[in-house]
């Protein structure tokens, strides 16, 4: 046990020598969080927007102002015809434009239906049907005020409750997206690299001559990592609570204990890389190709699971960031107990469970 | 009356697959004794080290180190034996006195011991007021000799040395092997293969690996003279020339 503690004495050493890489780990999470949080939020706002009125009666103004005061849009131009639409939009001023035939009040009013051209920029898709479902219940609502003057009968209005993020923003999702990244950078990526450092010093094969056990080495390696870690979980915590406003609805017991699972997987598929890995750029890469990528298009909190192709799908469960991303969302966004997420636990002990396994069996091959 | 032996092979053999990479060596080594075991790249020198460190599970064979058997009982092996590799293996961002104190505590030294250790070994080295210092920076030379006085820090009953001299200019060359007589002197069995044939000339006794075999095992002198050569390195060729394994 004294020589598991000395190893794991050196191990900090190592970090604390290290300021630089100390201090990209410590202040990576917040970086990355303010990043997310204020520069590319995926939430609309402000967006450009032209009008084109052919008929400026009361109807179509009152709509045209409702949307124009409205926080997503911000109209920056009334156009005048369809060949100046295609122009502003070529120019990039705008990522929509609204269409209101000529007659519009008198269509409404006299044949009780009229309608209104949404055009949108979807180029980027995913805004283009932001933007049209904004402008869309912007009008409905008009629509409604309308109607409680008169006597239309059976009217059926969908009442949207957005749950666990009533306003919609994208801090929920990515909170919990940016410690599964956090996590596997620290964990994977530093153990692979720190366990293959001593390979090409040298001093490996000294600590293997020792009377240290292989296995202890490795453990004791990992130590400090789930150490800073820790630290970054904690930072994540703060910020996401104190800065993007995002609360943790669960309990925070479960969410560190979740937490520090899934840190012992990253150390774990850590500790396999360094196994085959022989340079600690090879480690390097091997963790950013086989993890990064990997966590950032597969744990869904970037793209959707359930679009992807059915082959992609059934990849995404072998990674590891996915089931974590589920059961933090679950824990600090949605508020459920363990009862919720006992399922993806078991998953991602599985996990822990076979790398390392794998990582004893390859380890001890090596020496045998 | 017989020397105590401190390591003993018989047949001694390792095999990968339908590779056979040592090829029923049999030595003795005794107490006290510098034994240098020379070959060629890819001769099996390696392989016939990590087997006697406890690393690699020989084949077939016998083979005892320090009284304890190769096959069962590399745990205590591990205990008497150090071990410097090609790479002097010291860790650069750690200081002179944390290296003493890491190696030390990892072979179980208590504290008051490494104390001591440390104070003898850094006033033999001459590295008085330079405890605090990164190993990076201290020369070469002074790397290779720290190196070495770790692996013997906690008093083990044989030290291997891997290619210790490899990069190192002659005159600290020569320096190192005062160091390694002292520590022959003390009664630690030495070890040691290497490259350099005038090295080979120190030594008590040389083997040297052709093939995975031994094909010759004296001392520097009667090999010399078995050979008819006027240096150790006409001895190494001629018996390399024979080899039929190329080098890595």
């Amino acid at each position: 046990m004294k020589q598991f503690l000395i190893f794991v004495k050196k191990e900090w050493l190592h970090i604390w020598r290290d300021r630089r890489t100390l201090f990209i780990l410590i202040w990576m999470p917040v970086v990355q969080i303010i990043l997310y949080g204020f520069a590319l939020t995926n939430e609309v706002k402000n967006s450009n927007i032209a009008i084109f009125d052919q008929s400026r009666d009361v109807a179509s103004l009152a709509i045209s102002d409702e949307i124009a005061a409205s926080r997503y849009f911000n109209l920056v131009k009334n156009v005048y015809s369809y060949k100046d639409i295609g122009a502003t939009f070529r120019q990039g001023k705008i990522r929509m434009a609204i269409v209101f035939p000529q007659n519009f009040r008198n269509d409404l009013l006299h044949t009780n239906s009229a309608q209104i051209q949404l055009i949108a920029d979807a180029s980027d898709p995913n805004t283009a049907n932001t933007l049209t479902n904004y402008a869309q219940s912007i009008i409905n609502d008009y629509q409604q005020s309308l109607n409680q003057n008169q006597q239309l009968p059976y009217t059926i209005k969908a009442q949207v409750r957005m749950l666990y993020n009533p306003e919609l923003k994208g801090a929920y999702s990515f909170v919990p997206g940016v410690m599964a990244l956090v996590l596997m950078l620290v964990c994977t990526m530093m153990t692979s690299i720190a366990i293959v450092r001593e390979k090409e010093m040298g001093t490996m094969e000294v600590i293997l001559v020792s009377p240290l056990k292989p296995f202890r080495i490795i453990i004791a390696k990992a130590v400090p990592y789930l150490f800073v870690s820790l630290v970054n979980i904690i930072t994540i915590l703060l910020l996401s609570v104190y800065v993007l406003g995002v609360p943790i609805v669960g309990s925070l017991w479960l969410l560190m204990a979740e937490s520090t699972l899934f840190t012992i997987t990253s150390l774990s598929l850590g500790i396999l890389i360094s196994n085959g890995a022989k340079t600690q750029q090879s480690a390097m890469f091997t963790s950013m190709m086989s993890l990064f990528l990997p966590t950032l298009l597969f744990s869904g909190f970037l793209f959707p699971i359930e679009n992807m192709p059915m082959p992609l799908q059934v990849i995404s469960n072998v990674v590891p960031s996915k089931w974590f991303y589920i059961i933090i969302k679950d824990i600090m966004i949605k508020g459920l107990g363990f009862g919720a997420v006992w399922e993806e636990t078991l998953i991602l002990v599985g996990m822990t469970a076979i790398l390392l396994g794998i990582s004893i069996y390859k380890f001890k091959i090596r020496l045998a | 009356m017989a020397k105590e032996k401190v390591i003993t092979a018989h047949d001694l053999t390792k095999r990968f697959g339908d590779f056979v990479a040592v090829s029923k060596i049999t030595f003795d080594v005794e107490k006290g004794e510098i034994f240098g075991f020379l070959g060629a790249n890819g001769a099996g020198k390696t392989t016939a080290m990590r087997m006697l460190c406890g690393l690699l599970m020989p084949t077939s064979g016998q083979a005892t180190v320090a009284g304890f058997d190769v096959f069962k009982q590399t745990e205590q092996i591990k205990k008497n034996i150090g071990y410097m590799s090609q790479k002097f293996s010291l860790y650069e961002d750690l200081t002179v006195a944390e290296n003493i104190r890491f190696y030390g505590g990892i072979y179980g030294l208590r504290d008051e011991a490494i104390k001591e250790k440390s104070a003898q070994l850094i006033k033999q080295l001459h590295l008085d007021g330079q405890e605090k210092t990164l190993v990076r920076a201290l020369p070469l030379g002074w790397k290779q000799k720290l190196a070495f006085s770790i692996a013997i820090v906690h008093d083990p009953a044989i030290v291997f040395l891997d290619e210790p001299t490899g990069g190192v200019d002659p005159v600290t060359r020569r320096e190192f092997w005062g160091l390694i007589y002292e520590a022959s002197a003390r009664g630690i069995t030495i070890f040691v293969t290497t490259h350099y044939m005038d090295e080979a000339e120190y030594c008590n006794r040389v083997s040297i690996m052709v093939d995975g075999r031994i094909d010759a095992l004296d001392t520097p002198a009667n090999l010399m003279k078995d050979y008819s050569a006027a240096s150790m390195d006409e001895v190494f060729l001629q018996l390399a020339r024979k080899a039929i394994r190329s080098g890595d």
